[in-house]
């Protein structure tokens, strides 16, 4: 008997983003990352006594246009209710969501894998908006010897988004390649900042499996969720850590238990927060402070009629430009970078050398300086500028890497880096014959030596060339020259 | 002329014209609270300092500008739910007792800017909770037609204030009456607008989709007047509504001519007491001798309104008291971990009333109760709108009595909270349906005032206050408590 897995793994994944609207979502707030605490507040997000929440148009357009570049259908009618717990962070003591009317649905998301490979198709269920808690900053190491904790509620009101799969994903790559579809398409929009370290996308996912002998319903299927995780690598490692678990379980005889379990990041493990039986009764009814949230057909037509390309469309287009699919796969995640390749490749003529030149060189520094594609202090007609003079020979690649460095430190154009570094190449044969005479003149015996056949001494002849112009002789350019002088030198001329 | 007999529209037309002084309003006020307040304990709070200043504010500007001040130089009271920047506001409960809240509720702001002079804060039952005044935290109301009995409730404190000549106009809140049967019980007029018409920015929620602040005062004509002030879309309020404000003083300056009035026999059956019922239904037949015409309408659904009432209003006031939580503002229990200090704060911030409907409205709401209990109830609410829509096919107004009984003697009913509840049987129906209604003082029954309400369609105020003033008209007329004993005044 082949030992084979015999469940089917079955995933469904919760996001959460936060939309960067002007304001909150039912206050005039600010709504702004890293401000000093409880000043970003008003009565309304305070929730004081006596106050109503008035709702954001900008943030019921922003769901709505995520809703439709995710294939969902945006209601026409949906409505507000309210989600109640206790929680310090939580000050109405309810979160003001959207239960079964969420204001899109049924939508769907095409899965690529690394290599540019299009996987599978996945399932969205819903997305509806919802305002964020605030946050609780403890006092002391852990939370269990915490000697006290503060309330931030800078946060709170500030408008999420709640994207729903269906569990149609079986593994934790799928999962990640799911997030970075989903990051990708948001990202098109600007409808977020998309950082899941700070907060402004954050993960839940449930995890079940099935046993291959299992016939009845998903729904009935004992679930964990695992809750809140900050990063794309983290959900992964949830999923198989989770997975490992529950199969360990399974063939143990044991079953599954439904609860809540939290990641922890040093060991890699999830572990239980909260079981079925201390599971929260949400008390879901409709928000009475809030008419019903009415669109017009004209209007959410409006909305789908102005969304920008998005990630599909992109891939085929690059692909199309003769970009290889995995620089493909990884420019097509983030739109600014689309639309730098696109601007210097347009400027330049050539999309793969742009793209080869952004992957490895420019990305680099990017990292390095904490910079993304929308403030990159190179312009793309200065990337253009740059690669055409390495094919006009005035810099070899690898200075060119160095010219680049610097135009991007000093936010220079790419000849005025060239003369502060000193390095144009010399390409200028007029004046690199003169000194490849004289080389050869003073090398007798290494001449002698390649005349016998010793390729490799024409190496040495090159770097003698390169020692006497401080480096900026172009190599190639000198080798081609040897050759020429040398062969000259042999059958001289009549 | 005495400066107490004055009603609203009288006094400002007085401080308007320069006649009186803002501030020989409010002295002449503020001698009669202080000769007054200590037997009826109507306020909460009282800032004679503030009101000097504002009064002062108002002597102090331009002629022309205090002749558009439809309110100029009129004393107001607020119930102590509706918040104010700079005095205290405590909702009637220890769990807010002390705070003062950083913002005012819009109606204060329109109030003032109209150039009303307000006093003080009012009694009420916790956090509106209650029908007289009782389950106030901090000391009862009485009603000044009979200190021993109560003035009503949940707004108790308000329109014990006006029928003691404490104030001229005071705010109240109708969840379910609230507004309605103490002016009833006391003798004044109480108006519960459509629900949308005035704005709750600043109302401490009880129940959202059924609470609206009124105006609570000695005649028609001064709700009227009070109401033109109040209403409006306010973009603070979600649920208020844009519908145009209509002068609704000129609008109340004819009587009607052949106003249809509906009368349902489920409102004058079974529970009434007799002696109520004889006033109201005299009342009526004055008001047929006018013109009008008395149409019998069948309100079939009457009968589950209290039922559906005491599920929604508790539900949604489970919901709205969550944040009452020790941790942002008001009273806190010192406790050892977080879940002991909500427990801690709220077993002792909130009294037994509010927590009696916190425990019904969570279970309403609760997995596997809901649907029977709280969607059942919204059903119950859509058929109670469907009789008053095929009523008003057929009837201008709808006329019952305000309460089923007489103002009852204080500590009587508030261990029996059932036979409480039932006091609102009339007045629920209207909240249920969004719909304006108005009690208007009827007549007397051994010197305790009956209510006659009038309910109409939506945004109708303007009619129904008209319809008031025929009720007023027909009424017999009986001096108000501080005039008792006094030759030659009247009431109204
Ligand atoms: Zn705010």
């Amino acid at each position: 008997m082949t030992a084979g897995p015999r469940y089917e793994v079955i995933i469904g994944l919760e996001v959460h983003v936060e939309l960067k609207t002007r304001t909150k979502l039912f206050c005039g707030c600010e709504n702004r990352f890293g401000a000093p605490p409880n000043t970003l507040t008003c009565p309304v997000c305070l929730g004081l006594p006596g106050v109503l929440p008035v709702l954001n148009r900008e943030a019921v357009a922003m769901a709505a246009r995520a809703g439709l570049a995710l294939g969902c259908t945006v209601r026409e009618h949906s409505r507000f209710d309210r989600k109640q717990y206790f929680y310090p962070d939580l000050p109405k003591g309810y979160q003001i969501s959207q239960y079964d009317h969420p204001l899109c649905e049924h939508g769907q998301l095409r899965l690529y894998d690394g290599q540019g490979q299009y996987r599978k198709t996945v399932r969205i269920r819903r997305i509806h908006l919802e305002e964020d808690a605030g946050k609780l900053n403890h006092l002391g190491e852990r939370l269990s010897d915490a000697t006290g904790s503060l309330v931030d509620l800078n946060r709170a009101g500030v408008p999420l988004i709640e994207i729903v799969s269906e569990p149609d994903l079986r593994s934790g790559e799928e999962a990640r390649w799911y997030l970075n579809a989903l990051r990708a398409t948001l990202a098109y929009l600007d409808v977020s900042d998309l950082r899941m370290e700070e907060g402004s996308m954050r993960c839940d996912a449930n995890i079940s499996l099935r046993p291959l002998d299992f016939t009845g319903s998903l729904a009935d299927l004992p679930r964990v969720e695992v809750k809140n995780l900050n990063s794309v690598r983290n959900v992964e490692r949830a999923i198989e850590y989770e997975v490992r678990r529950q199969a360990a379980q399974l063939s143990q005889g044991l079953g599954i238990e439904r609860e809540t379990r939290g990641f922890d990041d040093a060991s890699g493990r999830t572990y239980s927060q909260r079981s079925k039986e201390e599971a929260h009764d949400y008390r879901y009814f409709p928000e009475p402070d809030l008419p019903p949230l009415v669109l017009t057909t004209e209007q959410i037509t409006a909305w789908r009629d102005s969304l920008p390309s998005l990630p599909d469309a992109v891939r085929e287009d690059l692909t199309a430009a003769g970009i290889d699919p995995r620089t493909v796969e990884v420019v097509v995640q983030d739109p600014a970078a689309v639309a730098y390749l696109w601007a210097a490749a347009q400027d330049y003529g050539r999309a793969e050398a742009v793209a080869n030149w952004m992957l490895a060189d420019l990305a680099r520094l990017l990292n390095a300086h904490r910079r993304s594609y929308r403030d990159c202090p190179v312009p793309p007609a200065e990337l253009a500028n740059l690669l055409r003079l390495i094919d006009r020979g005035t810099l070899s690649g690898r200075m060119a890497k160095e010219v680049l460095e610097v135009m991007f430190v000093k936010g220079v154009t790419a000849e005025a880096a060239v003369a502060q570094l000193g390095v144009s190449q010399i390409s200028d044969v007029d004046h690199l014959r003169p000194v490849v005479e004289a080389v050869i003149a003073e090398q007798p015996k290494v001449v002698a030596d390649w005349r016998a056949g010793k390729e490799k001494a024409i190496g040495f002849l090159v770097g003698q060339v390169m020692k006497r112009t401080a480096g900026q002789a172009n190599p190639e350019l000198v080798n081609r020259l040897l050759r020429e002088v040398l062969a000259r030198q042999a059958h001289p001329l009549p | 002329m005495e400066i107490l007999d004055l009603g609203a529209r009288a006094l400002a037309e007085a401080v308007q014209s320069g006649a009186l002084s803002a501030t020989a309003v409010l002295e002449a006020y503020w001698a009669h609270i202080q000769a007054t307040e200590p037997q009826v304990r109507a306020f909460l709070h009282l800032d004679v300092e503030r009101a000097r200043a504002r009064a002062l504010a108002i002597d102090q500007a331009p002629s022309h500008l205090r002749r558009t001040w439809p309110l100029a130089g009129v004393p107001v009271a607020v119930k102590d739910n509706i918040v104010t920047e700079g005095m205290p506001t405590t909702a009637g409960s220890r769990i807010l007792e002390g705070w003062r809240s950083p913002y005012t509720a819009t109606v204060v702001a329109r109030l003032e800017a109209a150039g009303a002079v307000v006093l003080g804060k009012t009694n009420l039952d916790e956090f509106a909770m209650g029908s007289s005044t009782e389950y106030s935290a901090y000391h009862p109301t009485v009603n000044p037609w009979d200190p021993k009995r109560v003035p009503g409730g949940s707004s108790g404190g308000s329109a014990a204030a006006v029928a003691a000549g404490m104030a001229a106009v005071a705010l109240g809140s109708d969840t379910g009456g609230s507004i309605r049967q103490p002016a009833a019980y006391c003798g004044v007029v109480g108006l519960k607008p459509t629900y949308g018409r005035v704005s709750r920015y600043g109302l401490i929620a009880f129940a959202s989709s059924l609470d609206q602040i009124g105006p609570i005062a000695r005649s028609v004509e001064d709700a009227a007047l009070a109401l033109g002030v109040l209403a409006g879309l306010d973009p603070k309020d979600a649920t208020s509504v844009p519908e145009p404000v209509p002068d609704y003083v000129a609008a109340i300056d004819e009587l009607p001519s052949a106003v249809r009035i509906g009368v349902p026999e489920e409102y004058f059956g079974e529970g009434i007491d007799p002696a109520v019922r004889e006033v109201v239904s005299a009342a009526l037949r004055r008001m047929e001798a006018q013109g009008a015409t008395l149409v019998p309408i069948p309100m079939p659904h009457t009968a589950y309104a209290i039922a559906a009432y005491y599920l929604i209003a508790p539900a949604e006031a489970s919901s709205n008291l969550a944040r009452y939580d020790g941790i942002r503002f008001g009273f806190r229990a010192g406790a050892p971990d977080l879940v002991r200090l909500y427990e801690e704060t709220r077993a002792r911030g909130f009294g037994v009333e509010v927590k009696r409907r916190i425990l019904l409205g969570t279970h309403v709401l609760s997995a596997g109760y809901y649907d029977a209990y709280y969607l059942q109830a919204q059903r119950v609410r859509t058929l109670i709108r469907g009789d008053f829509e095929r009523a008003f096919q057929v009837v201008d107004v709808v006329a019952t009595p305000t309460t089923p009984d007489l103002p009852f003697p204080l500590g009587s009913r508030s261990e029996d909270p059932l036979r409480m509840y039932l006091s609102d049987v009339f007045t629920v129906t209207a909240n249920l349906a969004g719909l304006p209604a108005v009690s208007v003082p009827a007549g007397f029954v051994d010197g305790l005032p009956v209510g006659l309400q009038l309910i109409g369609p939506a945004f109708s105020e303007a009619e129904l206050l008209r319809t008031a003033r025929l009720v007023e008209r027909v009424a017999p007329r009986m001096r108000w408590p501080w005039q008792q004993g006094r030759e030659g005044a009247e009431a109204r």
